[in-house]
């Protein structure tokens, strides 16, 4: 038997494939809640993105490339239209961050608006006419073990990793990067320092958006090239939940995505090798073990909620510090 | 433009700005509509009859403004505290389990002994699932936003195991097609809940129940000692502990009293309208996500939430029977996200004196 089709080979190569979108979409939400604002409504930006996306392979012609460039960015776009709403109440207005960020998931999501446009547009029940398909890269895909990990996935893996540098060298070795831990921790400071914190946090949470539109359009595009209402089916939330695991940190934002696409491609290899459980439990599985793994990081060693930005889920008012 | 902070709220402002958030909330979802080549003026005088008007309206809309009061209290009285429990929607889930399950186990029973024995099924049921977050909270300081999320999911995939991947308890296993199609077991004619018939409308028991709890939550919030430990949790929990208040337990039981307003709702889906568990119909509704809207909308306050969800159940009852080409899926989403978010910029009007023009002294703060 080739070692490329070991379990463990199939396993590790999935978790990097449905891990994917969680990369995306947390590593937005995490730039959001690093300038201080928390947005509950990446589910439904997520899904905004993914029926954008779908709508656009759907009427857009041209070679594959191209088309699934220009879709990935409408589903970015989209949803980066839809965080500006969030932006403007929680930034300008004030408002509480939690409620708005819950309201962004009922108006946008699987009852909301991606569920109305995916009727109006009749997206439902097609196949999608470009989808994203593993790269065979370098002709490296059939090197034992590495091969299929690493040099035989679609284009938007690799560009999640790119993605992680960018956030990495942005963060610790860029001026803004700095200003923007600054207006996370501290915004009195940093507007002693001359910053202008509300820009810095419109900036941030739009930049959210777009990034879980992106991670959206990888469900209807890559995971299931289709739309079905609500396909994300928690997907967002959990990329909520990757932040707190990570400590806000990228790097550990990658991993913990990678842990969450194993949870989640556990039950397809399985039933596949023909383990028999009930559907229910492997489709819990993720579920259940973001609650476990919440509970794990903030309990004991870690319970100084270590890298939570300071000033997380607080309006900045001049007038009032 | 120039923004203070208010030191006292005009109490007309408390009401306008809700009504105001509705308004506008409609305006805009009529661009919306517009975008997708629909007259919002039809779409909405339609809504309108379906919802309060035409035969057998109102008491169309009370039966779906039922699940929707209980989740709204759910919200309203976890909200109130700080306390973020978006997992009405699972808990009503589990809600609706224990009083279907306890309604079947009591089928010989009669009818007063059943329904009593639904209520608390489903209020115990309810109260549990909440107190998982609830307790995960208390002692280990995990946010209660993910999990208690998360665990709306479980619960769904608890509901689809029950009927379509077991043989459950609930499941109805007797008939061939039941064998094929798999459908919960209907439950006994001495389950289903009283009506009342109030000559316009028919009030269903379940209502009433809800009207009910309202009414234990403003006076829990208003003239119990723990009630009082609650909102100073809320407010400020440094001043909570310490003024020696058992932090924890608050939150523990806070969360178990949230999840047993939802569980209700589930109950009351069960006596009042569909009398089987039906995994599809009860996931469809979204009852759960929807009572933070009405929580929210109601700015928490017990005998408004039972208003709003009459309203907000008219609009998800003119939803259902009118989805369609005309009416797409989704539509009640994003009026509910529109009407919560002009709400929420309603707040800063409460909260804050807007005023146009040049600078005046700057008042203390």
């Amino acid at each position: 038997m080739n070692v490329n089709d070991t379990i463990v080979v199939v396993l590790a190569a999935s978790a990097i494939f449905y891990g994917t979108p969680l990369v995306f979409a947390a590593m937005g939400e995490l730039l959001a809640e690093r300038s201080g604002v928390l947005n509950l409504g990446v589910e439904g930006m997520m899904l905004t993105g993914a029926v954008t996306a779908f709508w656009a392979v759907q009427h857009l012609g041209g070679p594959d490339w191209l088309v699934l460039l220009l879709a990935t960015m409408i589903g970015g776009f989209a949803a980066l239209a839809v965080s500006v709403i969030h932006a403007v109440l929680v930034v300008g207005l004030r408002a509480n961050q939690i409620v708005s960020g819950l309201a962004l998931t009922i108006f946008a999501g699987a009852t909301g608006l991606s569920s109305y446009v995916g009727n109006v547009a009749r997206l439902g029940g097609q196949p999608a006419h470009h989808e994203f398909t593993a790269i065979n890269v370098l002709g490296l895909a059939d090197v034992p073990v590495l091969g299929p990990i690493l040099f035989h996935q679609n284009a938007l893996v690799y560009a999640s990793w790119a993605l992680v540098l960018v956030a990495l060298a942005y963060l610790h070795r860029t001026r803004t990067g700095l200003h923007l831990r600054a207006v996370g921790e501290s915004p009195q400071t940093a507007d002693v320092m001359g910053i202008d914190v509300a820009r810095y946090r419109y900036a941030h949470t739009l930049v959210g958006g777009l990034l879980a539109g992106v991670g959206g359009a990888y469900f209807s595009l890559a995971i299931t090239p289709n739309w079905i209402d609500g396909m994300t089916s928690g997907a967002g939330w959990i990329a909520i939940a990757l932040v707190i695991f990570a400590f806000w940190r990228p790097e550990l934002t990658l991993a913990g995505a990678y842990l969450f696409g194993l949870f989640s491609s556990l039950g397809f290899v399985l039933q596949a090798r023909q383990v028999h459980l009930p559907p229910e439990v492997f489709a819990a599985l993720p579920y259940l073990m973001t609650v476990v793994v919440l509970v794990a990081v903030s309990t004991g060693w870690a319970k100084q909620r270590l890298g939570a930005p300071a000033a997380l889920g607080t309006p900045y008012v001049r007038e009032e510090r | 433009m120039r923004i203070q902070r208010r030191l006292t709220t005009p109490r007309w402002l408390v009401v306008a700005v809700p009504v105001a958030s509705l308004v506008a909330a409609f305006a805009a979802a009529a661009i919306v509509l517009l975008i997708a080549g629909k007259d919002p003026g039809a779409t909405y005088a339609l809504l309108v009859d379906r919802a309060f008007i035409a035969h057998g309206a109102i008491t169309n809309t009370l039966i779906t403004a039922t699940p929707l009061l209980f989740t709204g209290l759910a919200a309203a009285a976890a909200f109130r505290m700080r306390l973020w429990n978006i997992g009405g929607e699972g808990q009503l889930y589990l809600g609706a389990i224990g009083a279907s399950g306890v309604g079947l186990l009591l089928r010989d029973q009669p009818p007063v002994l059943i329904i009593v024995g639904m209520i608390a099924g489903g209020l115990a049921a309810g109260a549990a699932w909440s107190s998982i977050p609830g307790l995960l909270k208390a002692y280990f300081n995990t946010n209660e936003i993910i999990t208690s999320l998360m665990l709306n999911y479980v619960a769904g995939l608890i509901l689809t195991y029950l009927i379509f991947d077991s043989r459950s308890f609930w499941r109805e296993l007797g008939t061939f097609s039941a064998r094929a199609f798999p459908q919960g077991k209907q439950l006994p004619d001495a389950a289903t809940w009283p009506t009342f018939d109030l000559g316009i409308a028919v009030l269903p028991f379940g209502f009433l129940l809800g009207f009910i709890a309202a009414l234990g939550l403003w006076l829990f919030y208003r003239s119990t000692s723990f009630g009082f430990q609650a909102r100073v949790l809320g407010d400020s929990p440094p001043a909570a502990r310490y003024a020696g208040i058992k932090t924890r337990r608050v939150v523990v039981v806070m969360m178990a009293i949230s999840g047993a307003f939802a569980g209700l709702g589930g109950a009351s889906e069960v006596g009042d309208f569909r009398h089987v568990l039906d995994p599809r119909g009860l996931q469809q509704a979204g009852f759960g996500y929807a009572g933070i809207v009405v929580a929210a909308l109601a700015r928490y306050n017990p005998f408004a939430v039972v208003l709003v969800a009459f309203l907000l159940g008219g609009l998800a009852n003119a939803g259902y029977s009118l989805q369609g080409p005309d009416f797409p899926a989704g539509l009640v989403g994003v009026l509910q996200g529109m009407i919560l978010f002009f709400a929420l910029g309603g707040e800063l009007l409460l909260r804050y004196r807007v005023s146009f023009g040049a600078r005046l002294a700057a008042a203390p703060s």
